[in-house]
């Protein structure tokens, strides 16, 4: 395949570009993939006719087209491995239910320990999924030379690999693509996908949500859904909800197109991941920028220190060239899991916080999210990521556990 | 193209031979390696992406979109790399690439490094705008640095035939260099690209320091250098690419940019034989002049405009040059391997075609203005119409763009321009005063500049009409991506390809932008073009991560004591920078072995560990006492002097943070250990909570981990070890008992004792001045000869703190775990605050389903069950399983001699006696669910 | 990739300082309500714009500061002890 084959792929049409209704039953404000997801699970598994997505800018145009596209479902928490395990189902069917080739390729993705408490904590983590219907299996270092030979598993490395956890389902998909077939499917089921057009305000009235105040006019509404990322708090304000998301740049980078070589997705604690896409490229990420901002621009030393966590690990990219960086404006919840589920306005849900691994959420995230809105109560898979748990203190943390040592 | 017997910019004495694809040809020094393939008549350099068709090189700089190639050997192999910034050099090897690079497993011997430096005005670019821009700032006083890519300064002025103060350009660039060279504060980077613009005025460069050289000149040499520059001023004098124009076929090998044509002649000596110019500005004109003055039989000079009333083409006709306005390119036409031989040439308005035969068809498409630094920061671009191209809105704070990056593009606003910003942003920071010369230039009056673009295909076929000549897509992918209806120009980035690729599609953006606006009949100006990102120039990774390497890459901590273990044979372990000593094998033994005799040596006899690189915080002042109760979640202020305590903190939220011992040695001096990871987090946490919440506070914190050594002589047998080292220490049980403190001299060397035990044993903790930390060690080593004394790592440490049911925070305890989890309610305070108690009061800490800490012996005692294993009720659910708890420790126990370990699970210790069972993929061992403590659960081992 | 000024040793990298959120949150008593005590734990402004926060500078004088910082633009328009107002000149 050369690299511009699956571009040709890319169907005759793709989405209609309606102007607003003066009302729907449910607005989804946010075209980004969840929003996108949601609006499709709404009409496809709920029947619900009028919906329409609001997107300031174009479709996809956040953190759908910034971020390393990478998919696994190996969460630690119970209530994490449910929900990403239910996203990773959806995944494995996704391409023929949406007849799209959005190019999910289940390469498997590892995840390298570098010393005996990563080693415990992976091995945890392992348990806990194998438990919990996630496949997960540890590889010593010789078995992570052989799934991954250029990995270095030299016993000279500062931190040497001790080995890692491969989950085999896990892997990538073309993150164009899936906005693409998302978007199509969308549109194919009657949905509006209305872009150029941002929410400046809501009609709420005696505590319930009627409407949207846009700059394409007012649209009427019979529910909201609000999924924007790193601008939700911004949205979530106007009608007088606080959300407590801190908005931070993530960055990631894409090399130049090298023969492939790298046969899976690989993460480590020196805080880089990396994989290699489709038509070549390698796409990394890091650690995220800690300061609130909106640039879409982080830090340099963050992409350098990537770099020299990246050549530990692969001394053999160290003449592949950077291409080009990003950032995406990361929702970061205090306990690092989503926020999925009604709020204090009657009819105006929410949907937020996914932080660093919102795409391989896509798909499960607007499923629960479209029965959450269609039932006005969340499914089983989202009740434990409620708003009101950061009041309760019922938190599901996935900062990973504290690293400590004695 | 041909080589001219003379001139151009090279050293016809220092013949080069360089290999391409496996052929050994020869250039000169002073070529590039796209001008050294086009001097031997390689006029094809590669295939096209998804066409396959072939490319030959079109430009001569950064607007290049096909000559790309492998270069270099052995693990020094670097692909993707642009021909024409590729200096030649003798034995240069080189490869055309299809499509994808190749990566080499040999180890690279290239050095890459980084430096700093602090600039009063950084001027990108090394033309005739920065080089006035740098002149005058620098002539003012100010530091400057001054970076341009090329191997020499004078950017545009090294392709063309300008004059500056009525002499030719050269001569004012050798003068100003000089000039430049005699200022001691300017610092000029040749073969330096600017590829970053950061926040606050930082400018990332990166050199090539020796990639110019021949492999056998680089030893000692970094291959690349790169440089972090803080700027007070930045003075953008990037300039402007030259675009091409969209037509059939207009990708063969043999049609280039008419401003690279001009290059490959000036710079290069290089002609074709038959020339077309196709132009849509005056600019390309400079072509048909130099061109025709060398020689080169102009076969046509087409411009799309329907008149050119500028200066140049007013010249030109009066030179007797036939100008056809309103002509332009409809095809080309190739030889049996793709390459030019003819065009197809026809009026705009319409009529019957024409073939004009000819090697070179040199376009010019318009100019953009190079502004992806201007981009990187989110600096604002506005459309032109008169120049048809995008120019910088307002520049970013203590930035100014200037001359072409400007648009403006004569040579004379260029001068103009680069000085003035060169003494404003001197000025600006108070440098000012000095005459600076003001060089100038005759500039022609400018025609307006074409809005064509894009010649349709006669036959209506788009798919041979390259808008990304690098990305192979083509007028028909964009009119595809309309009619999926796709709206957004970066949608249509998505769709097609276009602009992805290693040029960041610098020569494809404007176009492609007006492909989409034509196609939706929209305005161009608010369909607009992506923006650039950085980095402006491809960079290898190995230059970000430059020294950042092998042994560099993060430093070691060892303790004073590390030769000791070393020569001991000690295993270590990675704890954070730290190596700890993990075990010490003796000859035959493997870890179990060796961990159950240092076990029971501390059980048994006497036993030593180095502790060291435990965190430790002297904490001073009258409110110390205070402060600890405030950040402690047990009481510390009835602490007595000379006594000693269990510390527990938590964070704001409730969750166990950090545990440690709590001395104090004087009424207002405290002397705190932390756990070996939390030494940083615990300091600041503190010097956090002092400054910023309680300033009133009169303490004074100072980190002391590495001033003091710190060694824990644990047994039965300790007391005897110690005895005969202590100078007027009591050490009975009377005199210095369980968790009392005491200084003194413990070998000679003055120390402090505590009694502080993690094993649960008789220990008294010795700690002395970090540098005198091998000298006890070796002390007590040799004073606990008599009882076989034992060194222990951290591995029997941990078997034996399990045994006794004390918790590693982190290991045991994990981000969701409180006190009262982990089964130390007794440590929480109920008459005083501290930080993190009021957390402990929501619903969701209170609940009695919460996990705590329990202990567990499996029904074989013979079986470990490893940590990180999950327990459930009934092993034979389907999953998701119901997930009662972890192990979070897991060990064989030398003292109650059988497997065993602690757990969390959910409702702790009301589980005690209960049956759970781990499930693993090769089956459900049971476990009885007990209490934490195994060993001595009374403490009176610790306490005698 | 910031140059941030410490109020006590000048203007200095970025990578020589810690991050530490938003700058003048007090903290409540602790009798407050959990939503009070929610709100203080993990509630933050997050505006696209002008930013008070807080920095340590960690490899340096180890002093805690606040600026103002641009959350869109990564201008930084004030640097200020930790004593003064956000709204004080300077």
């Amino acid at each position: 395949m050369h690299p511009n084959e699956h571009a040709l792929h890319n169907p005759e049409f793709l989405w209609r570009n309606p102007d607003p209704k003066p009302s729907y039953d449910v607005v989804i404000v946010g075209g980004g993939l969840h929003g996108l997801s949601t609006a499709y699970h709404l009409a496809r598994n709920h029947g619900i006719k009028r919906v329409a997505v609001v997107e300031r800018g174009w479709l996809g145009n956040g953190n759908a087209v910034r971020n390393t596209t990478i998919i696994r479902s190996n969460y630690l928490r119970d209530e994490s491995a449910a929900l990403y395990e239910h996203c990773l189902k959806l995944w494995e069917v996704w391409t023929e239910e949406l007849d799209y080739e959005i190019l999910f390729s289940q390469r498997g993705v590892l995840t390298l320990n570098h010393n005996l408490h990563e080693v415990r904590e992976g091995h945890r983590g392992m348990y806990s999924n194998q438990l919990n219907g996630v496949d997960s299996e540890w590889l010593d270092a010789q078995a992570v030379k052989e799934f991954c030979p250029i990995v270095n598993t030299s016993a000279d490395l500062r931190y040497p690999v001790a080995g890692g956890t491969l989950q085999r389902r896990g892997g990538i998909a073309r993150h164009d693509a899936v906005v693409f077939a998302l978007a199509r499917a969308a549109d194919r089921l009657g949905v509006d996908l209305i872009q150029g057009c941002e929410v400046t305000g809501f009609d709420i009235q005696r505590g319930r949500v009627t409407g949207l105040v846009t700059t394409k006019g007012r649209i009427g509404a019979g529910k909201v859904g609000l999924v924007g990322a790193g601008r939700t708090p911004l949205l979530a304000r106007m009608a007088g909800i606080e959300v407590p998301l801190q908005s931070a740049p993530l960055q990631a980078l894409v090399s130049d197109i090298v023969e492939p070589m790298l046969p899976c997705v690989v993460s480590n604690a020196l805080h880089v991941y990396v994989s290699q896409a489709h038509k070549g490229e390698l796409v990394m990420g890091a650690g995220r920028d800690p300061y609130t901002s909106y640039a879409q621009r982080g830090s340099f030393h963050i992409l350098e220190d990537q770099m020299a966590a990246a050549l530990q690990v692969f001394p053999i990219f160290g003449r592949v060239h950077l291409l080009r960086t990003w950032a995406g404006i990361v929702d970061v919840t205090p306990d690092a899991s989503p926020i999925v589920g009604i709020t204090p306005v009657e009819e105006l849900y929410l949907n937020c916080g996914w932080g660093t691994g919102g795409f391989k959420a896509t798909p499960g995230s607007g499923w629960v999210f479209a029965h959450t809105i269609a039932h006005g109560a969340p499914h089983a898979l989202n009740a434990a990521f409620s708003l009101d748990r950061f009041e309760t203190g019922a938190l599901i943390d996935e900062h990973g556990a504290s690293v400590a040592v004695h | 193209m041909k080589r001219r017997p003379s001139g151009g910019l090279l050293d016809r004495d220092r013949a080069l031979r360089f290999s391409w694809d496996g052929r050994t040809l020869s250039g000169f020094a002073g070529d590039t390696l796209a001008s050294a393939l086009l001097g031997n008549n390689v006029s094809t350099v590669g295939r096209s992406v998804a066409q396959g068709r072939p490319r030959g090189v079109m430009s001569a700089g950064l607007e290049e979109a096909h000559a790309f190639a492998q270069i270099g050997e052995g693990g020094a192999t670097e692909p993707l790399v642009r021909s024409t910034g590729v200096e030649l050099y003798e034995g240069l090897v080189a490869r055309s690439l299809s499509i994808r690079g190749v990566l080499s497993p040999e180890t690279d011997s290239g050095r890459f490094e980084k430096r700093y430096a602090h600039a009063d005005v950084m001027v990108v670019g090394g033309g005739p705008t920065g080089i006035a821009a740098a002149l005058a700032a620098g002539l003012q006083g100010a530091r400057v640095v001054i970076a341009d890519e090329g191997p020499e300064l004078g950017g545009a002025l090294l392709r063309d035939r300008y004059l500056i103060d009525g002499r030719p350009a050269a001569e004012w660039v050798r003068a100003a260099g000089l000039m430049l060279a005699g200022l001691p504060e300017v610092r000029v980077l040749p073969r330096t690209t600017a590829f970053a613009a950061l926040d606050q005025n930082g400018i990332v460069l990166a050199e090539r320091v020796s990639q110019h050289l021949p492999i056998a000149d680089r030893s000692g040499l970094a291959d690349r250098r790169l440089w972090r520059v803080r700027a007070k001023q930045v003075i953008l004098a990037t300039g402007a690419l030259e675009r091409p124009l969209v037509f059939p076929d207009n990708d063969r090998p043999g049609i280039m940019l008419a401003s690279a044509a001009r290059a490959y002649l000036h710079r290069f000596a290089l002609t074709p034989e038959r020339i077309v110019v196709f132009a849509t500005n005056d600019d390309a004109y400079r072509t048909v002049f130099d061109l025709h003055d060398a020689g080169v039989v102009i076969a046509a000079v087409l411009d799309a405009r329907d008149e050119a009333t500028g200066g140049l083409p007013r010249k030109a006709r009066q030179a007797g040059f036939e100008i056809e306005t309103g002509a332009v390119v409809t095809g080309t036409i190739g030889d049996q391997d793709g390459v030019l031989q003819a065009v197809r040439v026809a009026r705009l308005a319409g009529g019957g075609e024409r073939l004009v035969p000819c090697d070179l068809l040199a376009v010019s498409g318009g100019w953009d203005p190079n502004l992806n630094l201007h981009q990187q920061r989110r600096g604002a671009t506005r459309w032109d119409d008169r120049l048809a191209t995008f120019l910088p809105g307002a520049a970013v704070p203590m930035q100014t763009i200037v001359g072409a990056a400007n648009g403006r593009y004569g040579l004379n606003d260029c001068l103009v321009g680069g000085r003035e910003a060169g003494l404003a942003a001197a000025a600006a920071l108070g440098f000012a005063g000095t005459v600076v010369p003001a060089p100038s230039a005759g500039d022609e009056a400018e025609g307006e500049h074409a809005s064509v673009w894009h010649i349709t295909a006669p036959d209506g076929d788009e798919s041979r009409s390259f808008i990304d000549l690098h990305r192979d897509v083509t007028v028909a992918g964009v009119t595809r991506a309309l009619g999926a209806g796709v709206r957004h120009v970066e949608h249509v980035k998505r769709y097609t390809l276009i602009g992805t690729g290693v040029e960041q599609g610098r020569s494809a953006k404007v176009n492609a932008g007006r492909a989409v606006a034509g196609g939706i009949g929209l305005d161009f100006a608010q369909v607009g073009v992506s923006s650039g990102r950085p980095p402006a120039e491809p960079v290898p990774f190995a230059l970000l991560a430059a020294r950042s390497r092998g042994a560099l890459f993060e430093p070691v901590r060892t303790t004073p004591i590390h030769p000791a273990h070393v020569a001991l044979g000690a295993v270590f372990e990675d704890a954070g920078q730290w190596k700890r000593a993990r075990y010490y094998p003796r000859p035959g033994e493997g870890m179990s072995e060796a961990v159950v005799r240092e076990c029971l040596a501390v059980r048994n006899g006497v036993a030593l560990m180095d502790a060291s690189t435990l965190g430790k915080i002297d904490v001073q002042g009258p409110d110390s006492a205070k402060f600890l109760d405030r950040l402690y979640t047990n009481r510390i202020g009835t602490l007595k002097p000379g006594r000693a305590r269990y510390g527990l903190m938590c964070r704001l939220d409730g969750v166990v943070f950090d545990d440690g011992v709590v001395m104090r040695l004087e009424p207002n001096r405290f002397f705190v250990t932390t756990t070996t990871g939390n030494a940083g987090p615990v300091m600041e946490w503190m010097e956090q909570h002092l400054q910023t919440e309680w300033p009133d506070l009169r303490v004074w914190l100072t980190s002391v981990t590495e001033q003091w050594a710190t060694v824990p002589l644990v047994g039965p047998r300790a007391r005897e070890v110690l005895a005969p080292l202590v100078v007027g220490m009591d050490l009975s049980k009377e005199a210095f008992p369980f968790m009392a403190v005491k200084d003194g001299v413990v070998a000679g060397l003055p120390a402090r004792v505590a009694r502080v035990s993690f094993s649960g044993e008789l220990a008294f903790e010795v700690s002395v001045a970090w540098d005198q930390g091998l000298a006890l060690w070796d002390a007590l080593l040799d004073a606990g000869s008599a009882y076989a004394i034992t060194p222990y790592g951290t591995e029997a440490l941990d078997v034996l703190r399990t045994e006794k049911g004390y918790i590693i925070v982190g290991q045991d305890t994990d981000a969701t775990t409180t006190p009262a989890d982990a089964g130390l309610e007794w440590m929480i305070a109920q008459d005083k605050d501290f930080l993190g108690k009021r957390s402990l009061e929501r619903p969701a800490m209170q609940r009695t389903d919460r996990k705590g800490l329990v202990g567990i012996l499996p029904d074989d005692p013979g079986v470990v069950v490893p940590e990180g294993c999950h327990l459930v009720a009934d092993p034979n659910e389907a999953t998701p399983m119901t997930i009662l708890g972890h192990i979070t420790s897991s060990f064989v126990s030398p003292s109650i001699r059988r497997s065993f370990g602690l757990a969390m699970v959910t409702g702790g210790r009301a589980r005690v006696g209960q049956r759970l069972y781990a499930p693993m993929m090769n089956g459900a061992p049971a476990v009885t669910i007990v209490d934490p403590v195994f060993y001595d659960p009374k403490g009176a081992r610790r306490d005698g | 990739m910031l140059l941030i000024r410490c109020p006590w040793c000048g203007e200095r990298e970025e990578t020589e300082f810690r991050y530490g959120g938003q700058a003048h949150i007090a903290t409540p008593r602790s009798d407050v309500d959990d939503a009070s005590w929610a709100r203080f734990l993990f509630h933050r402004d997050n505006p696209a714009g002008p930013f008070a926060e807080r920095w340590v500078h960690i490899h340096g004088c180890r002093r805690w500061f606040h600026i103002v910082r641009d959350t869109l633009t990564h201008d930084i328009t004030r640097s200020y002890l930790p004593s003064e107002s956000p709204e004080d000149a300077g």
